[in-house]
């Protein structure tokens, strides 16, 4: 890509495919307007944004596909419609640069970019999908009429379980290695024989994210490599400020380095958690309190907010120690536990300053026997999350519309009603992360404190 | 001079302690054989072999004080012997293989082109009884006997099955964890090289049992059966259910216990119904054995009478026998490329018991109380004919059927594998530089 500065941008024809859904193989070779450089990737972001929104409030599927087409409506048509293939394009190259830059930034880009492209995908034509599937080169081979009778009862059997219409004489089905598919195998979403996944037309979309997905991860490292060692060194007056500023505006904070009202020490906690700790993190602490034990997902979800909270390395060492020995001693902790800990804060291993983890990451975690992590709101039965609630002072008419929201598994939904009854506040923003709703709380509660003193 | 009667003093008391396992490791522990497997055929001299493959597998020992040590590595298997008996580890665990040797790790970066990183690992499965405490009376904690132990003989059914006829896999291997559970290798070609993602899918595919204590429904089957799940249930857990776990565990037998099973179903109605039987024949003179056969039975009638309206009754019965008998993995340990796992033929230090594999094709008649332990291998070295001209000390002791069955049922079986694609791959190879370079 050129930059260049107010001309009209010429526009040679797209560089890869027909259909409208490009493969982002190669920068294209246009002009770009700085301004063009800047504006498109705010549009752009703006879709991503929506994206994570959605994907962290639970929105189902169908809803999903509605969103995406709607969010790329809004933002991604340019005044020149023939414009538009370019700026989906350019747009894309230029958050490749923006977001390459650290493992959390790719990481993040790679699952946007992945779940758009899902859904851009499921809304193109027969004719697109079929065509985007030959452009993607995938190891995938038509089944032949008498695979497809062999396998018949099990392919009606794993139809049936997911209440789709069962496959016709007809029907189309893709043999796949089943390394290509892992989410349908995952989901019990596919019948597989000998290693091979049968995949029917309709999930054949899985296999061409996969592809996007790997190829995306790869294009990324690739250009975090060329943007270290000559870009941003290159284009530190022009482009360097406009990318950097880009990554910072929507994120958000990550509550890894300590917040601006100072550290906590281990006397506060108990008031704390009452106070101002989510329903996750107290139903960890109070377990805690009660067990003297909390297994490795606990100990992660639980030890890392209370990073993000403020508790020094030194203090968490303390506490933890004290509660474990009431089960297994003093000695144990210092041979099995204490390690961990310190490797949280990163002053062990690899010494990552590992991140306190966000909502979206703790309502897909999958706790298992004897674990309390996890999403109450998703993961208790509703008589557990009331009585939980109601330890909590949530009142009656709050505790419906919770519930509520839990049904139709909006959890972070769920959560800030729970905050805002709590603090009989409102929280406009909505809760993403248990360390915003720590220090959302403590602005509340804090002024009232320093008044009453 | 021929005669060898019970040698007098042969008094090894049971136990572990260092001085057994320096004996083990000197003697009987299968050094050959481990370094075989680790070197899946790069140790050969053809010229398609990887001399440093062997050197880049993580090891990790456990010393007797819990020092723990890590990245471990061996460049041949004098090293990898000599270290173990040297520094006699009470437990050797194995890690992936990395992308350069591990001791040499410091000189690369996280992030980029040179790093450090898992490159192939087995795709690897723990299953621990503990995971069952709330479905078994018999036992708890670490505690395991033959009532129960036949939950582990039916996770590997399942497992086994789905790993071969489902995923197409074919050298898997099967261990004792010493104590409580089973391991599971799997170590064709295939499923050393997938990512962290695949090993998450095909966890995730095996996993039912969705709860813990603060949940309510364990098991949900919201619609129709998956073909891997139907033939779990058809072909092994059913039977095992009725005709075993029932009468060994009680499962009907007090309030407490059928309490338990009345809440898996979501219907007031059927529940009520059933409890007010139950309480009336309190004072049966049935035989224990019949109880539980006639309250399954009078369950799976009211349930499946063919009224049922509420839609989440249609399965019911198969969520109550998943519940209790099908297995339950540890996610974590499969799905991360740098786990580590504990290898065969250590010895447990809890309960002395050395970890052998399993026959998955026989796997109902092992039994966990008869494994040999080191005090009784130690013995039988002792008291064994020093006449025997063998070329290995394990043929005289009870560990030779298991080596014997390593080697033959497993280890020669993969290393011809290893040998057949290394030279497929190396033709292939040439052909294509062959190709290449015709004009």
């Amino acid at each position: 890509m050129e930059i260049v500065r107010s001309q009209r941008s010429r526009t040679n024809t797209p560089n890869d495919s027909v259909s409208t859904l490009p493969l982002y193989r190669y920068a294209p070779q246009l002009e770009v307007r700085l301004e063009d450089f800047e504006v498109f990737a705010m549009d752009r972001l703006r879709v991503l944004k929506g994206i994570s929104d959605a994907l962290a409030r639970g929105k189902r599927p169908e809803e999903m596909e509605n969103l995406v087409r709607d969010l790329w409506k809004a933002n991604m048509r340019h005044p020149e419609a023939s414009e538009d293939v370019n700026k989906d394009i350019i747009s894309h190259f230029v958050l490749r640069l923006v977001y390459c830059r650290t493992e959390d930034l790719r990481k993040w880009f790679l699952s946007m970019e992945t779940a758009l492209y899902r859904y851009r995908f499921l809304l193109g034509s027969s004719e697109a999908k079929r065509a985007l599937m030959e452009e993607f080169d995938l190891p995938c081979k038509a089944i032949s009429r008498t695979e497809f009778e062999n396998a018949k009862e099990k392919l009606e059997q794993v139809a049936r379980s997911f209440d789709q219409p069962l496959p016709t004489a007809d029907a189309i089905f893709y043999k796949v290695p089943f390394e290509e598919v892992p989410e349908l195998v995952a989901g019990r979403r596919v019948y597989i024989h000998k290693g091979h996944a049968y995949v029917a037309m309709h999930q054949v979309v899985s296999l061409v994210v996969t592809q996007f997905r790997s190829n995306l991860s790869k294009a990324l490292i690739l250009t975090n490599r060329k943007w270290t060692s000559t870009i941003r060194e290159q284009e530190k007056d022009r482009l360097t400020p406009i990318v950097e500023a880009l990554s910072m505006s929507y994120l958000g904070p990550d509550y890894s380095q300590t917040k601006e009202f100072g550290e906590i020490s281990i006397k506060d906690l108990d008031q704390l958690a009452r106070s101002s700790f989510p329903l996750c993190m107290r139903h960890l602490f109070d377990k805690l309190r009660e067990d003297h034990h909390l297994k490795h997902g606990g100990r992660m979800q639980l030890g890392l907010f209370l990073k993000g909270v403020g508790l020094r390395m030194e203090d968490a060492l303390a506490f933890w120690k004290a509660e474990f020995s009431h089960k297994v001693g003093a000695e144990r902790f210092d041979k099995e536990y204490a390690y961990s800990i310190r490797h949280n804060y990163g002053k062990e291993g690899k010494r990552t300053d590992y991140t306190p983890y966000s909502c979206q990451k703790i309502i897909s975690s999958t706790p298992g026997v004897g674990d309390h992590h996890g999403c109450p709101y998703r993961h208790f039965s509703e008589e557990n999350l009331r009585a939980a609630l109601g330890r909590m002072g949530v009142g009656s008419r709050a505790m419906e519309d919770v519930v509520d929201k839990v049904r139709n598994r909006h959890y972070q939904l769920a959560c800030t009603l729970t905050f805002e009854a709590v603090h009989s506040s409102s929280c406009d923003a909505g809760i993403n992360h248990p360390n915003q709703y720590f220090s959302d709380s403590h602005k509340i509660l804090q002024p009232k404190n320093n008044n009453a003193a | 001079m021929l005669i060898d009667g019970p040698k007098q003093g042969n008094v090894i008391p049971d136990g572990f302690n260092p001085n057994y396992l320096k004996v083990y490791y000197g003697r009987l522990f299968p050094h050959a054989d481990i370094f075989k497997w680790m070197s899946y055929g790069n140790d050969g001299r053809h010229p398609a072999c990887d001399k440093s493959y062997f050197g880049r597998r993580e090891f990790s020992f456990t010393l007797d004080n819990d020092i723990y040590l890590r990245f471990q590595s061996f460049n041949s298997e004098s090293e990898l012997e000599n270290s173990i008996k040297e520094k006699c580890p009470s437990k050797i665990d194995i890690g992936p293989v990395y992308s350069v040797d591990p001791a040499k790790r410091h000189a690369y970066a996280q992030g980029g082109d040179n790093v450090f990183a898992p490159v192939e690992r087995e795709l690897i499965f723990d299953i621990d009884i503990t995971d069952y405490d709330d479905v078994r009376y018999c036992c708890s904690g670490a505690d395991v006997c033959l009532e129960c132990w036949p939950l582990m003989t039916v996770a590997i059914k399942v497992i086994d099955t789905a790993l071969r006829d489902d995923f197409g896999f074919d050298h898997i291997l099967w261990v004792y964890s010493g104590r409580r559970g089973v391991h599971c290798w799997v170590c064709d070609g295939k499923a050393r090289r997938l990512t962290n993602e695949q090993r998450g899918a095909i966890a995730d595919y095996f996993r039912v049992y969705k709860g813990n204590e603060n949940s309510n429904k364990k098991v949900s089957f919201p619609g129709p059966l998956h073909p891997f799940l139907v033939r779990s249930y058809t072909e092994v857990l059913r039977e095992f259910f009725e005709e075993k776990l029932l009468l060994s565990q009680n499962l009907f037998s007090t309030e407490e216990r059928y309490e338990k099973i009345l809440s898996m179903i979501p219907d007031e109605s059927v529940t009520s119904e059933l409890r007010g039987k139950w309480q009336e024949n309190r004072r049966s003179s049935n035989s224990k054995e019949d109880i539980n056969f006639f309250r399954w039975e009078q369950l799976k009638n009211t349930l499946q009478s063919g009224k049922q309206k509420v839609q989440g009754l249609r399965r019911c019965v198969e969520e109550i026998v998943f519940a209790f008998t099908y297995p339950r993995l540890d996610m974590e340990v499969s799905k991360h490329r740098n786990h580590l796992l504990k290898a065969p033929f250590c010895v447990h230090p809890k309960t002395g018991r050395v970890c052998i594999p399993i026959d998955p094709k026989d796997c109902e008649e092992f039994d966990p109380t008869t494994v040999p332990t080191l005090s009784e291998l130690l013995r039988e070295l002792n008291t064994g004919d020093s006449r025997m001209d063998v070329d290995n000390e394990w043929e005289k002791t009870s560990l030779g059927k298991s080596i014997r069955f390593f080697r033959s049922s497993f280890l020669q079986p993969l290393l011809k594998s290893c040998k057949e694609e290394m030279e497929s791959g190396y033709k292939a190879k040439i052909q294509q530089t062959k190709n290449s370079l015709s004009w």
